[in-house]
């Protein structure tokens, strides 16, 4: 039989990164294919070089035996290949079959595409309005959204990058479902993921990336976790240390009755949040991207000021009006989501970067920056992190995301703080790194740190928090012990909070019925 | 009444030169460019339809010559913002300036003789109709075409695939082109439209409002188009409406001066710079309403990834 | 052979000299092009324009005389430039610095008193920080882009100035002129050598440079607002507040724009007129840009744009072209420095031919 999509020995460097290194793979009318590997593998590269949204500097590739030359999104679009980005391609300003009608290329006429929309999703099981704006949607309508607009072309091959790391447990079940009904229709599939119970789940077959080469093909409900893994990493995962926990009769962080409205009109509002972290503790806020954990934590970093201070409490104190420089006073640092733009300047080298938070180390004196102190410095953290960077003079910009994550990381960690708040610790990271990361969390919290960490990631909050919270439109549920729990009861609170009627929320319903 | 229709009449004309401006501008900055350099851009199109009637051309290509000056004018910050990813606010300034030494340059010869104005149109029997007739039917063509690029551009930014193509890459370029739109030279054409309105806005100062070539005519007009987008929040509806709350300040400041209140010219003169602050503080407290129709990318650099 | 633009991991060092040289020697080009396209020989003209104004004592006096207000003001506007504060109403701030000082020398009780020229410092100073602290105030509490404000306060302030110069300081013994009296001798600073129109006042820039480099390159505040202007979420994630940033760039622009107008007043003009500055507040941000809001650079910079204001009057007077060029040239040469700036951190590299 042809093969529906078939590459050849496909390469693709950026300055200072073989991205794709001699990638061969092919895929058959009807299968679902995975493809895996870590953060940083190359699989995102390899699928935008599939779509056409970058070009490979060198190979080929055929779709049903003919030759793609000029490739671009629209030229992949007309051979029949759509694909799902794991970080939308949404416009928040305007409407679904506003949304929807900018990558069809029929004549514009939204009424028609409104029906056609609304009978297409209904079909799949995945409802949608069509005459919502985007910016209303949860996550997970909006990947639904994304789907929609590559069915209604009729796709033969439909491209999905990490599509379940926004989803709840039980929205990963009804899209795979989805996915099983389409590629029954004849559609193939190619799955790309770093997760390998979804890819044993799901696949067909797979083909494992490393450091941009092909490491392995494999049929993943015939090959066990440890084998895959292993083609993943190269080596097996180190062990995490986890002692017991023994926390401080007093929290570290106390927050009581939070309540605070969305800060922009893509914003969710908090309602009466509670909950409190002590020393020597890891807590954990689980919740599906959107519900409120940005709006959470920079509440609590001081970035946001909130008009009643004794609604959060650090050892005691009201800070609520305090801002995040007055915060850090008191012993708090924090690692931010956005690691460039937030958590670093980019252009800026990194003793510069380490001046941002870390000035209080003695690098200032007398309203003047001590340069050789902040070089010093930054140097420690290069050197304690194991960060990969050219020196303290490289800029932000210039590191990968894991070696900034670990700067950053470094620097707060060296700030010796007492409450140390961190969102999506690895997101990005490759394993070694991220396995590296959560001992250093582990390692903090047991020095007697209070740590909470805002995470999508339901496994890395399994492996090192001691208790949990679940956010879900704005509301935190009740602490659960880790060891008491388990991923079923988690899943349900990530989009039950709340009591009824809320109209995101009767969507995530919809899709675990 | 004639006083009314005086006023009524007035204001419209000095909207005009606005509405050319900013509704350019206002398409510029849908599509997520900040071009500063309005004021350059006028001027230089107030020079060009001005040596065009000196030259001899018939009017209407004098204002074409206006028009088109000020869209090749644009191509100069065009190149720098959106080729080679310049500080918007650096290269709109410096279109500003050239635009000034430019329109200086080429008026030198000018003179101080004034020219013959573009006439108005008179309706055989609709002109001549009492009030509807002197308040709306008796405006030099340039007024009648301000409107209709005001319709015509709120038509295409929300009833047209390319206006939603625009709005879209004003919200997120990085997301327009992974769906495969080419950003960079859509906002090109955004740019020379922009150009090509700002040159029409400077034609209409200097061949119809004050058929006379004074340097630096525009008096600071391309910065109150500027402003004017804002004020509007990024709506055409409202850029109309703003201009011609400008053009009413502008008039009645100007029959002030010829009642001789009492107060100095130069002070009345300042009540539109004045009032364009004064509207843009309480337009700005409302930050929801200024967020709501904005540009998420304004003046972002963006260059596509390859 | 195909090429492709890709970012470079470090903004290249050597591109950042060589860019403001490729870019005047761009400027200069494209200006022989004009002068030949004019009828008059390039050769001639250039050396018209940039060497004859310098072949003098007269000359070197009057460059550094007018580079002084340029360097000083774009030092205090690089200041905020730094921050994202865009301050483009300096022209405005100098305005209002000249009256206040003029006030102070024409009025103040004893013209005589050595304490007349500092206190015309802090008036020029003081005026033109408060001019720059509407914008200030505006965009701190009340958010409201100061570029907008501040070019619209430039307008009021030239009307204002236009309306005390024809009306309540017009020197009745000046023929009509939009002029006020000349201010007493203690009011003005003394020339170097009566001979020429240099004068001490050249020392405050020195001292502006100075302060701007300790501040921007060295000082923790200045630190602080380079971040805001580079990643304004990483300064609000440091807990630096956005509102000092934005008082303390627009009070340094407005304090040098302010002292610029009264070391014009009080030197070379000796008075208050209509034409107090032909134009330093808006080539001063050309000036900061070229400079890359930096110390040094704003320097040579400011040396360049002097050059600039010389050479149009230069050619004017030998050769009979519009003075206009000025600005033209100050317009091409921004472009151009703009323009190489992009190879700093980008670079063009031919691509491997494939299949």
């Amino acid at each position: 039989m042809t093969p529906r999509l078939e590459l050849r020995n496909i390469c693709k460097t950026y300055p200072g990164v073989v991205a794709n290194d001699d990638i061969s793979m092919s895929i058959a009318p009807g299968e679902i294919h995975a493809v895996l590997g870590e953060n940083g593998a190359g699989k995102s590269t390899l699928m935008k070089i599939i779509y056409g949204a970058a070009q490979a500097d060198s190979g080929t590739i055929h779709c049903d035996g003919q030759l793609v030359e000029t490739h671009n999104p629209a030229s992949s679009r007309a051979l029949g290949i759509e694909m799902v980005y794991q970080h939308f391609a949404l416009f928040e300003s305007v409407t679904v079959v506003e949304n929807i009608a900018l990558s069809v290329s029929s004549e514009f006429h939204l009424e028609s595409l409104a029906s056609q929309i609304t009978e297409l999703s209904q079909r799949y099981g995945m409802p949608i309005d069509p005459y919502r704006r985007v910016h209303d949607l949860s996550v997970g309508e909006r990947q639904r959204v994304e789907i929609v607009r590559c069915l209604l072309q009729a796709p033969k091959l439909l491209i999905l990058d990490e599509p379940t790391s926004v989803l709840t447990p039980q929205a990963v079940v009804k899209l795979f479902e989805t996915l099983r009904q389409l590629a029954a229709e004849g559609c193939s599939i190619l799955y790309i993921s770093h997760k390998l119970d979804e890819v044993q789940e799901l696949c067909d077959s797979a083909t494992v990336l490393r450091n941009g080469r092909v490491t392995g093909t494999a049929r993943p409900r015939e090959s066990t976790s440890v084998e895959l893994a292993r083609m993943m990493v190269g080596s097996d995962l180190p062990e995490m240390r986890l002692n017991p926990s023994n926390p401080s009769p007093e929290p570290v962080l106390d927050v009581r009755g939070l309540s605070a409205p969305p800060k922009d009109r893509y914003g969710i509002g908090l309602k009466d949040i509670s909950f409190c972290v002590h020393g020597g503790e890891i807590v954990g806020l689980a919740g599906v991207s959107g519900n409120g954990q940005a709006e959470l934590i920079s509440l609590l970093s001081g970035e946001r000021l909130h008009p009643q201070a004794d609604t959060i409490r650090i050892n005691g104190r009201p800070v609520g009006r305090l801002d995040a420089a007055g915060r850090r006073r008191i012993g708090t640092a924090f690692v931010p989501e956005e690691r460039l733009g937030r958590g670093a300047v980019p252009p800026h080298a990194l003793w510069e970067n380490a001046i941002l938070t870390g000035h209080r180390k003695g690098l200032v004196r007398n309203g003047l920056v001590n340069r050789p102190k902040a070089r010093e410095f930054a140097g420690s953290i290069i050197e304690r992190f194991n960060v990969k960077a050219n020196g303290p003079g490289a800029s932000a910009q210039s590191l990968s995301g894991g070696n900034l994550q670990k700067f950053i990381v470094g620097r707060e960690i060296e700030l010796a703080p007492k409450l140390f708040l961190v969102a999506q610790p690895t997101w990005g990271v490759d394993v070694g790194a991220a396995a590296f990361l959560r001992q250093t969390l582990i390692d903090l919290s047991r020095a007697g740190a209070a740590v909470l960490v805002v995470s999508e990631e339901l496994d890395e909050l399994f492996e090192i928090c001691d208790r949990l919270l679940v956010i879900c439109q704005g509301q935190v549920s009740a602490p659960l012990h880790t060891a008491e729990t388990d991923r079923e009861e988690v899943g349900l609170l990530m989009t039950r909070l709340g009591g009824q009627g809320s109209d995101k929320r009767s969507g995530e319903l919809a899709l675990q019925d | 009444m004639d006083l009314f229709i005086a006023i009524f009449t007035g204001t419209i004309i000095a909207a005009t030169p606005l509405i050319f401006a900013a509704l350019g501008e206002l398409v510029v900055e849908k599509s997520g460019v900040l071009n500063l350099g309005i004021e350059g851009m006028m001027l230089v199109g107030a020079a060009f339809a001005f040596w065009g009637v000196i030259a001899g051309l018939p009017m209407p290509l004098a204002i074409l010559a206006g028009a088109l000056a000020g869209a090749a004018s644009s191509l100069l910050f065009g190149v720098l913002a959106l080729t080679f990813l310049t500080n918007q606010y650096a290269a709109g300034l410096a279109l500003a300036i050239f635009g000034s030494g430019l329109s200086a340059f080429i008026g030198r010869g000018f003179g101080s003789a004034p020219i013959d104005a573009l006439d108005a149109i008179h309706l055989p029997v609709l002109s001549d109709i009492p009030l509807v007739g002197p308040l709306l039917l008796r405006f030099d063509p340039l007024v009648y075409l301000a409107l209709f690029m005001f319709a015509v551009i709120s038509w295409f930014l929300y009833r047209t695939k390319a206006g939603l193509v625009l709005r879209t890459i004003g919200e997120s370029p990085e997301t327009a082109h992974a769906i495969g739109f080419p950003v960079i030279k859509i906002r090109y054409l955004a740019v020379l439209f922009g150009g090509l309105m700002a040159g029409l806005g400077g034609a209409y100062l200097s061949v119809a409002y004050t058929p006379l070539w004074v340097e630096n005519m525009t008096a600071g007009r391309g910065w109150i188009a500027l402003a004017l987008v804002v004020f509007a929040t990024w709506r055409p509806l409202r850029v109309l409406l703003g201009a011609w709350l400008f053009g009413g300040m502008t008039i009645l400041q100007l029959q002030g001066q010829a009642l001789g209140l009492g107060v100095p010219s130069e002070l009345l003169s300042a009540l539109p710079y004045a009032a364009t602050i004064v509207v843009l503080v309480i337009i700005s407290q409302n930050r929801q309403m200024l967020a709501l129709h904005f540009p998420a990318s304004l003046a972002k650099p963006f260059r596509p990834a390859n | 052979m195909h090429f492709r633009i890709e970012q470079r991991p470090e903004p290249s060092a050597r591109m950042r000299v060589a860019a403001p040289i490729v870019a005047t020697a761009l400027t200069l080009l494209v200006g022989s092009i004009v002068f030949a396209a004019l009828g008059h020989s390039p050769l001639a003209t250039l050396h018209a324009f940039f060497v004859a104004p310098l072949s003098s004592m007269n000359g070197l006096s009057e460059w550094l005389l007018k580079a002084s207000p340029l360097i000083l003001i774009a030092c205090g506007l690089a200041v905020g430039f730094r921050a994202n504060v865009w301050n483009i109403g300096a022209e405005g701030q100098l305005i209002i610095g000249a009256i206040a000082a003029s006030g102070v020398g024409l009025f103040y009780p004893d013209p005589e008193s050595v304490l007349l020229l500092p206190l015309m410092f802090v008036a020029g100073a003081l005026a033109g920080m408060g001019w720059a602290a509407i914008p200030a105030f505006l965009r701190a509490r009340m958010n409201t882009n100061e570029i907008l404000v501040t070019l619209m306060l430039t307008y009021i302030a030239v009307l204002f100035l236009s309306w005390l110069v024809h009306g309540p300081w017009r020197d009745p013994a000046g023929f009509n002129y939009p002029q006020t009296a000349l201010l007493p001798p203690a009011a003005m600073f003394e020339p170097f050598d009566y001979a020429y129109r240099l004068n001490g006042s050249v020392f405050i820039t020195v001292v502006a440079v100075v302060a701007m480099w300790l501040f921007t390159d060295r000082s923790f505040l200045g630190y602080k607002m380079s971040v805001s202007g580079a990643a304004p979420l990483a300064a609000r994630y440091a807990g630096f507040r956005e509102s000092a940033a934005v008082w303390t760039g627009l009070l340094a622009g407005g304090a040098a724009a302010g002292i610029a107008g009264m070391a014009e007043a009080a030197g070379p003009l000796g008075q208050l007129s209509s034409q107090i500055s032909p134009g330093y507040g808006f080539a001063a941000i050309i000036v900061a840009f070229i400079g890359r809001l930096n110390a040094f650079g704003i320097v040579l910079g400011g040396l360049l744009m002097s050059l600039l204001f010389l050479g149009g009057d230069s050619v004017q007077m030998t050769l009979g072209l519009p003075s206009a060029l000025t600005r033209i040239f100050q317009g091409i040469l921004l472009f151009f420095l703009l323009a190489a700036d992009f190879f700093i951190f980008y670079r063009i590299r031919p691509l491997r031919e494939h299949a």
